[in-house]
């Protein structure tokens, strides 16, 4: 994993701060960052020359229920030039916000409107923050710990507004 | 001076030519369109959700349904993602008929976009020619596995049985015959004039707008880039195979079309390399917390019973972490990540789809072309919305 | 609108009941509603193999003022459940409904937030096809059941229908 441990080496040295934690699970490395520091470490990710982590794979919430912070924003990036694989955490409290990285990925548009959508996590200088697969008007935040798996109204009858 | 405003056209969920209910916001100025917004989450069922009150084995069925061209593959990710987060090793004959059963899905798979492609566009004898084929591969599934659409036959650990009598001699006479078959599709598109007015030079997407959108798969080989997840990342013992990766040169519709016709061809003969070298021995792991035991031992003894009787009910604890694997489905880059926190149910389960990305890429691609080739479009990124809703 | 208004109980009825059921039974245009897994198999039930021409679903029509048959086949979500009901009001009568699916018929494995359980808390279904999926071959079973149900239909069952409109 030498690739790797020069991703993990020079994201040490250029932020020493915001590197809260590197964990290795079975060949893959966690890297836990501070929130406030999102954009710029991934801008950096994404435009070194030896790096090169132009590619999104994944970006997906988690809901941490009894803990604080509540939430954490997973990114899982992939650099094709010199096939790699890192997984970034940053964790976000409950009624925070984190910044987008759709400037850097376009495809972080479509990620972070469905992580806004199931687990109501906001995301500044998103350029159109709305509900993507439920329907707009719906309350709630359905894939949260504490939303029921069937839904709050299950055992009222349905009439669909036409 | 009159203010000119832009049409705005609504391609409904209910249309025969977007896969699935699919709803996209034109605006068009004359028939050029000027802004593409598509809706989706008109099927979204909640899966991620439904899996964490399921034990692991209760989701394979769950993954079967999301994209349901390419059921056997989904399968396949799932359960090699749940293998990493426990550390088991499956044996060689599995592994091989695993490569087997996920290739004849993805020549399944390919032949369903090349139909409604045709169909979509006009040519409608594709359809029911491949059909005709696809209907050898479904009796085929449904000898080993007993579903047509939805097979389920992979296991965590192996398999959940081995392959019946007489079905290799079945196999065998489906990949002599399909070389013939693709070249009667050859004949009937590929130099057609009609096809080529109506897919050369339409939706052009450039190799850095697609790395940067996400984009994976056959829509992203067609613009030059050659990333395949069999090839850089490979599982299953598909290193131990001999194929290659067609790529196209310019990312339009006809790139993409001649990409996935080459890697049906190349499906068949990783089938034929798995037949003529499968390996004799057992199908699923050794290990006993995870696979079930055999059905003789259990209506015997009593041991196997409480064994079957645990397994069924509460499943397994697998240890504290996460993993990410990845899978090359029939659209691209199909990814599971697992988040455990020692319980018998996953703690958090994400699967990142391939056309949920390549669907994302439609607007680029369509913006500035006139409103007939957003059919066109559409058929050759080739989407399946239960996969980009789950 | 529609002659069944002006129909009296005379005795030249049954005849005419058998002529206008000949020709609907033999003539049941469905409309294009695959939501999900079970549309390819409906797919399948069109196609060369098994084909449902001969038995005179000669198309899919996409529009539904032209068809008569709608078969829901795949989940129905709460989202989609608004369209579904003003595209089968847009059909006109008589229109028979088949509920193709375990998902169709009841939900199927989704019991979950976003998910109508079963598309008959929303539309008047005449035949339920279970199955995940279902054989294509059920689908064609389903259909020659519902050729022998318009058998049994008479004109003047739809005239309460009819009478309880405004007529011009």
């Amino acid at each position: 994993m030498v690739e790797i441990d020069i991703s993990v080496k020079k994201l040490e040295e250029k932020f020493p701060a915001s590197i809260l934690e590197v964990k290795t699970f079975r060949d893959q490395v966690t890297v836990s960052i501070a929130k406030k520091d999102v954009c710029e470490i991934c801008k950096f990710l994404c435009s070194d020359p030896d790096l090169q982590y132009q590619y999104l794979t994944d970006l997906c919430g988690l809901d941490l229920f009894p803990e604080t912070p509540r939430f954490a924003v997973v990114y899982h990036l992939y650099s094709i030039k010199n096939n790699q694989r890192l997984r970034l955490k940053a964790r976000v409290g409950e009624s925070e916000s984190i910044s987008s990285v759709e400037s850097i990925w376009k495809v972080a548009n479509w990620f972070e409107r469905e992580a806004y959508d199931l687990f109501g996590i906001p995301f500044e200088n998103h350029p159109d923050l709305r509900r993507l697969l439920l329907w707009d008007g719906y309350e709630g935040y359905p894939l949260r710990k504490d939303y029921p798996v069937e839904g709050p109204d299950f055992d009222k009858p349905f009439v669909p507004e036409v | 001076m009159a203010e000119t405003r832009f049409m705005t056209i609504n391609m409904g969920p209910q249309h025969p030519a977007t896969h699935g209910v699919l709803r996209i916001v034109l605006e068009l100025d004359g028939e050029v369109v000027v802004k593409a917004v598509p809706h989706i989450g008109h099927l979204h069922r909640g899966i991620e959700k439904l899996a964490e009150s399921k034990t692991y084995h209760q989701v394979i069925p769950l993954t079967d349904r999301m994209d349901y061209t390419n059921a056997m593959g989904n399968n396949l990710g799932y359960v090699l993602a749940v293998e990493k987060l426990l550390g088991i090793e499956v044996p060689k004959r599995a592994q091989y008929i695993r490569v087997m059963m996920a290739e004849l899905q993805r020549i399944a798979a390919h032949l369903i976009w090349l139909g409604t492609h045709a169909l979509d566009i006009g040519a409608m004898t594709m359809l029911l020619y491949n059909f005709r084929e696809r209907e050898e591969i479904l009796r085929i599934f449904e000898e080993v596995a007993g579903g047509r659409l939805t097979p389920t036959y992979f296991r965590i650990g192996g398999l959940s049985k081995d392959l019946p009598e007489g079905i290799e001699k079945k196999i065998k006479s489906f990949i002599d015959d399909f070389p013939g078959h693709m070249k009667e599709y050859e004949t009937l598109l590929t130099k057609n004039v009609i096809w080529l007015k109506r897919t050369k030079g339409v939706g052009v997407i450039s190799k850095e707008d697609a790395i940067n959108l996400g984009v994976s798969g056959p829509t992203l080989r067609g613009s030059g880039v050659k990333f395949d997840v069999r090839k850089a990342v490979p599982y299953s013992s598909y290193d131990e195979f001999d194929f290659d990766i067609p790529v196209g040169t310019v990312g339009d519709v006809y790139d993409r079309y001649t990409v996935r016709l080459r890697e049906m061809e190349w499906s068949n003969a990783i089938v034929k390399q798995t037949l003529e070298r499968l390996p004799k021995g057992p199908v699923a792991s050794d290990n006993p917390w995870i696979v079930l035991p055999p059905k003789e031992m259990v209506l015997k003894d009593i041991a196997s019973l409480i064994r079957h009787f645990k397994i069924v009910s509460e499943g397994f604890q697998p240890p504290v972490g996460e993993v990410f694997s990845s899978v090359e489905a029939s659209k691209g880059e199909l990814a599971f990540y697992i988040v455990s926190d020692g319980s018998n149910h996953p703690f958090r389960l994400r699967i990142r789809t391939p056309s949920f990305c390549n669907l994302n890429a439609l607007p680029k691609m369509i913006e500035g072309g006139l409103i007939a080739d957003v059919i066109s479009v559409i058929g050759s990124i080739d989407i399946v919305l239960g996969e980009i809703d789950r | 609108m529609g002659i069944e208004t002006y129909l009296e109980n005379t005795p030249l009825i049954p005849y005419l009941d058998k002529v206008v059921n000949w020709g609907r039974r033999y003539s049941i245009w469905p409309v294009t509603f695959g939501l999900a897994c079970c549309a390819l198999e409906m797919m399948v039930a069109a196609a060369s193999t098994l084909d449902m021409a001969r038995f005179g679903s000669e198309v899919f029509r996409p529009s539904p003022r032209q068809s008569d048959l709608m078969i829901v086949a795949g989940t129905l979500t709460k989202k989609m459940a608004p369209m579904v009901k003003r595209i089968y009001e847009q059909m006109p009568e008589p229109k028979w409904v088949i509920a193709y699916g375990a998902c169709a018929c009841s939900g199927g494995i989704f019991k979950t937030y976003s998910v109508v359980q079963g598309v008959d808390q929303i539309l008047p279904v005449d035949f339920y096809v279970p199955g995940c999926p279902p054989k294509p071959e059920a689908l064609l079973a389903a259909l020659v059941e519902l050729q022998k149900k318009i058998d049994k239909e008479s004109l003047l069952d739809r005239k309460d229908v009819r009478s309880t409109l405004e007529l011009g």
